[in-house]
């Protein structure tokens, strides 16, 4: 069942489920951080109205820095910003930035120590129509990598703009992921965001397998888990929305606790959530994984539901994994 | 800038000079590794600017109101390490640790590692992105200091480099000025040879900057072009230093092959030689 403690929306198993773009809730923060903090800057390359940055530039247009198609000028120019006081964010497609810009990223700001939030939109397959091209489906790989860097991927709009609330409160480089298309809104504003936590979605009984989400998939993996427990199969489903550093512990309390895990991400299968998972889980609790993400390859134009359906990320081959998982213990 | 330009501060400015490039080759020599000609070619620019040019206080390298310099092509470091030396940032002393294992001083500059640096360096094209955000964040908290940014000519052949000329083009970032080491060489050759960069004042004067160019060796032409930049408001403006790479070691002079290995022993020790007898000459000089 869902987690009565969480606040969650209630209407998440109803057809009729509220939607809106993840990156809507980066917007609204931008604003409210705005308001507060007369050293936040933002600064995007020619992607005012896609990213979000539009009433932030509007009602703070000195703070506002239109950059053109030039993503390693933003990031150096942020890294400048940033040693000087400000708090830039900088905001463009997760495929450009932290893509194309990697090398600026990793010294300018990251080696740099230089307080900056990277905001990468447009990140996996549901970017959608636009194609291969312009999904992220490797940027939390890039960032992983990162040595310091914090990685927030929220599972909705809500949740969104707590993480880019939260991401001010961070000293440091901070990576967030945002997604295009509209989602099922997940959580409220209620709902208690702690940057290290794992908070359980779904509770059950006697879980046989634990179910580790991050982004919007994290709604098909709750899907999964009630048809689960149709099925007879007890689950907890865990909303990862801090990618790095992960609650070592608490992720090893849950893994112990269930025996078994199936990882979901919108992102390739190499170096995201479910690497992130392996690396821990290999050094401290070893247990069977399935990986639900692109398998190594890349995806293609189309529908949001299309994609999740044809490449596997949906709540069909969520069940199946875990069926799969469960029966790979020992 | 503390005093009028006379000739006593010219001569006292090109011994830091000479002094400084006597510590490049002892550092790049201990090291083992390191670029030579860009360093030694700049020496001049460096002394010019941590004795005469900035504002600053070695004592409070954070210090709010400080003039900002950001070295962009990072490699020429042992130049901007034994200039900060001399004017008091760190034991001239810790310069023999340039490379080694546990040093403040790594190979490029690393901002959090040594008070003083204001950016991380290195991978080129960076320098003036950087130095347009920090002077942007001047201009928000209406700060009065000047950024300069060193630039290779080299980095003129990065993408980066024209992003950042167009942005402060269409910003009018005018409290910055960018000076660029025009020496003609880099890794692989001669510039006009590996990637042709003229003409460069026409690129940098179509994009919108005030252009000046001067001899990068001459210190009193040098600081006269800084002063002429400072007054230019309408638009930034770049220096265009003409240097000679391995400046003042007869046999690194104009050599491409210096720019990116370190003198042996023998080689040091006359290169030492050439500089010490100069330096003595410049102190005979009335």
């Amino acid at each position: 069942m869902l987690n009565p403690d969480l606040k969650l929306n209630q209407n998440i198993f109803n057809q009729e489920i509220e939607q809106k773009p993840i990156r809507d809730g980066y917007g609204l923060a931008l604003v409210e951080l705005g308001e507060s903090d007369p050293n936040i800057v933002v600064l995007t390359a020619d992607l005012v109205e896609s990213t979000r940055v539009e009433t932030f530039a509007k009602k703070f247009p000195e703070r506002f820095f239109e950059v053109g198609v030039a993503e390693q000028n933003m990031a150096a120019i942020a890294a400048g910003l940033a040693v000087s006081g400000k708090i830039p964010f900088i905001s463009s497609y997760a495929t450009f930035s932290p893509g194309k810009n990697l090398e600026t990223i990793r010294t300018t700001i990251i080696y740099n120590r230089a307080n900056v939030k990277i905001a990468g939109h447009h990140a996996g397959v549901v970017t959608g129509p636009d194609g291969a091209t312009h999904q992220a489906t490797e940027d939390l790989a890039i960032t992983r990598s990162l040595p310091g860097l914090t990685i927030f991927s929220p599972c909705d709009v809500e949740e969104a703009k707590k993480v880019t609330l939260e991401s001010v409160r961070v000293d440091g480089p901070v990576y967030l992921r945002f997604v295009r298309d509209k989602t099922p809104i997940l959580t409220t504003a209620a709902t208690p965001f702690a940057k290290d936590n794992l908070p359980v979605f779904w509770l059950s009984q006697n879980p046989t397998a634990v179910i580790f989400a991050t982004g919007h998939l994290l709604f098909q993996a709750l899907i999964a888990a009630k048809e689960l427990e149709e099925d007879g199969i007890d689950v907890l489903v865990v909303n990862v929305a801090t990618i790095k550093p992960l609650p070592e512990k608490e992720l090893v309390g849950l893994v112990e606790k269930t025996g078994a895990v199936v990882t979901v991400e919108d992102h390739q299968v190499v170096g995201g959530l479910g690497g992130a998972i392996a690396e821990i889980l290999a050094r401290t609790a070893p247990a069977p994984i399935e990986f639900i993400g692109l398998q190594d390859r890349f995806a293609e134009s189309g529908r949001l539901n299309d994609l999740i359906e044809k490449y596997n990320l949906g709540s069909v081959a969520i069940r199946a994994a875990v069926k799969k998982v469960i029966q790979r213990k020992k | 800038m503390e005093f009028e330009l006379t000739q006593t501060k010219i001569k006292f400015l090109e011994e830091k000079a000479n002094h400084i490039r006597q510590l490049i080759i002892e550092m790049l020599a201990t090291a083992g590794s390191g670029h030579p000609a860009g360093a030694l070619g700049m020496a001049d620019i460096f002394a010019a600017f941590y004795f005469y040019i900035l504002n600053h206080d070695p004592t409070n390298p954070n210090w709010p109101d400080r003039d900002r310099l950001v070295l962009s092509n990072g490699h020429i470091c042992p130049a901007y390490y034994a200039a900060m030396a001399l004017a008091g940032y760190f034991p001239v002393e810790e310069l023999k640790t340039l490379r080694q294992i546990n040093s403040r001083l790594q190979g490029h500059p690393h901002r959090t590692s040594l008070p003083g640096l204001e950016t991380t360096s290195g991978p080129l094209g960076e320098g003036i992105s950087q130095a347009i955000g920090i002077a942007l964040a001047g201009r928000l908290d209406r700060k009065k200091y000047q950024i300069y940014c060193l630039t290779s000519d080299g980095e003129h052949q990065e993408g980066n480099t024209w992003e950042a000329v167009m942005f402060a083009a269409k910003n009018k970032i005018n409290n910055f000025t960018v000076v660029i080491d025009r020496n003609n060489i880099q890794i692989d050759g001669s510039t006009e040879e590996v990637m042709p960069l003229e003409p460069l004042r026409q690129k940098y004067e179509s994009f919108g900057w005030a252009v000046l160019e001067v001899d990068g060796n001459n210190i009193r032409t040098f600081i006269e072009s800084i002063n002429e930049a400072k007054a230019i408001s309408e638009k930034p403006t770049v220096i265009i230093a003409y240097t000679v790479p391995g400046k003042d070691v007869s046999f690194m002079e104009k050599d491409f092959h210096w720019h990116g290995q370190a003198p042996k022993p023998d080689q040091a020790a006359a290169a030492l030689k050439e500089l010490r007898t100069l330096a003595e000459k410049i102190r005979r000089e009335d």
